[in-house]
């Protein structure tokens, strides 16, 4: 773990990897003395960002960061092993333009995918590309994919997506490069419900197949 | 309730306040005013409670009616003011009487003027903000003609001082900016302060974007993990063209972020205009 200044309000805790970097996240968010002096806890695929409040210097915040060993022994997230947090279920009818690519790249069957996509119970890593999206962690290792070539200049709401190790359903339409495998009536962003955002960190999902 | 009814606009008019940190975790990001400091001036004097919503003006041209009485003031970028077609002083805490109209011209510097109203504009907040979050689409609706956009009651300061000098920015401002934490991502990270750079014709609430001598990026690095970002990132692009993020920044972000500029001078980086040039010094 190394604690990297970012500007004099910023403070970037680096991990190894998305697991630590999940657990970590999590961790902070509930260290009371952290939360005394942070804005805002940024997770990443391999960081969390600390944004200290106004007047919160970055070494005083660098004080209360807890060791590597307690940030992540702390019992509260190293996935797969079910975390005690709500699940969503989200139905999802895999018919996507990128199956078949998918498939392909693999080298598994079109069945095979959508098995090992609804094998394993996802976590959300963090947010970022649009309010209410969410990088899901933890799949099967079997399906990590490159992002397409040629991203699409516009990608249905609802769509579901792969993308290295994550998997993500995108909130609305919006451009977008992940390689397409189905598609979701379910609503991830809504600002008339309270919270809008249907995925939040610490919220296990589990897609399923469904025929519409 | 009062409101103002929004008569002419010139360049872009956004509703925004304090913003609403707090929400990264759900891809929210924390907008708000681009130049906070000359927003929560303008709040303070006309008495408002921190965090009420005024207006973000980029270069004048907004023209605006009472609908009953309306205290406002105009900080930031010094825009020429008229009510009624008569000039009051930039700077200056007015008080519109019903059907009266207020006009904003030109800044001769800067970019963005606010024009805070005593009571804040009345808008339905969104996770506890009214910030026009521009990247996102998320908040109050662009302000276009004919808007109306009602005025609230709470304001629990005095209106104190008549007027305020009116801002000036400097030719090139040099912003101060931290090292890191990506700078091993550039070949050479001092040539960020060595240069001059000019803020492009595309920079928005998003980020200034940078002309001048791109900056060499170190090959065969691959791809950064996406992580979180924070306004007054300078992130690194493949062309070497750098990004300074604003207040609408995606939350997290797939390029190196080899230095960031010191929180209190994003506000003067939200004053420039394009074309201008401004200079980075270590810290």
């Amino acid at each position: 773990m190394r604690l990297l200044p970012y500007g004099d309000r910023g403070l970037l805790v680096e991990l190894a990897d998305t697991a630590a970097a999940v657990s970590a996240a999590a961790a902070l968010r509930t260290d009371t003395a952290v939360a005394e002096l942070v804005a805002d806890v940024v997770p990443g695929a391999r960081t969390v960002l600390l944004v200290a409040r106004p007047g919160v210097s970055v070494d005083r915040l660098r004080t209360v960061v807890p060791d590597e060993k307690h940030l992540l022994g702390a019992g509260n997230g190293a996935f797969g092993q079910g975390l005690p947090g709500p699940e969503v279920i989200i139905p999802v009818v895999y018919d996507g333009p990128d199956l078949a690519a998918v498939a392909e790249l693999t080298g598994l069957s079109a069945e095979e995918v959508v098995a090992a996509h609804t094998a394993t119970s996802w976590q959300v890593a963090f947010g970022g590309f649009a309010p209410g999206f969410a990088y899901l962690v933890g799949g099967d290792p079997r399906l990590r994919v490159p992002r397409r070539d040629q991203p699409r200049t516009t990608v249905p709401a609802g769509s579901v997506g792969l993308a290295g190790e994550f998997s993500g359903v995108y909130p609305r339409a919006s451009p977008g490069g992940w390689q397409l495998i189905g598609r979701t009536d379910a609503v991830l962003w809504d600002i008339e419900r309270d919270p809008p955002a249907l995925l939040a960190a610490g919220i296990t999902v589990r897609f399923e197949a469904s025929e519409r | 309730m009062s409101a103002l009814l929004v008569r002419a606009v010139g360049g872009p008019v956004l509703v925004q306040d304090a913003g609403r940190p707090g929400h990264a975790a759900i891809g929210v990001g924390s907008a708000g005013a681009a130049d906070r400091a000359s927003y929560t001036l303008g709040g303070r004097l006309v008495g408002n409670e921190p965090g009420a919503a005024a207006l973000e003006v980029v270069l004048g041209g907004l023209e605006v009616e009472a609908d009953g009485h309306v205290t406002v003031c105009v900080t930031g970028a010094p825009a020429p003011l008229e009510v009624e077609g008569r000039p009051e002083p930039s700077g200056a805490v007015l008080t519109l009487r019903p059907g009266q109209r207020l006009r904003l011209g030109t800044p001769a510097s800067g970019l963005r003027s606010y024009l805070s109203v005593r009571g804040g504009l009345e808008l339905p907040p969104l996770l506890g903000s009214r910030a026009r979050d521009t990247l996102a689409g998320l908040g109050p609706e662009p302000v276009r003609v004919g808007a109306v956009l009602p005025v609230g009651t709470r304001a629990p300061g005095e209106v104190l001082v008549d007027a305020v000098p009116p801002s000036r920015y400097d030719a090139v401002p040099v912003v101060r900016v931290v090292r890191g934490p990506r700078d091993d991502w550039a070949a050479d990270p001092d040539a960020l302060v060595a240069r001059t750079w000019r803020v492009g014709g595309a920079s928005d609430r998003v980020g200034l974007r940078l002309e001048g001598d791109p900056l060499g990026v170190v090959p065969g690095k691959g791809e950064l993990p996406s992580e979180g970002a924070l306004r007054g990132a300078v992130q690194l692009p493949p062309d070497g063209h750098p990004v300074v993020f604003g207040p609408d920044h995606p939350v997290t972000g797939g390029y190196p972020v080899i230095a960031v500029v010191v929180d209190a001078d994003t506000d003067r980086l939200a004053q420039l205009r394009p074309g201008e040039e401004l200079r980075f010094r270590w810290v």
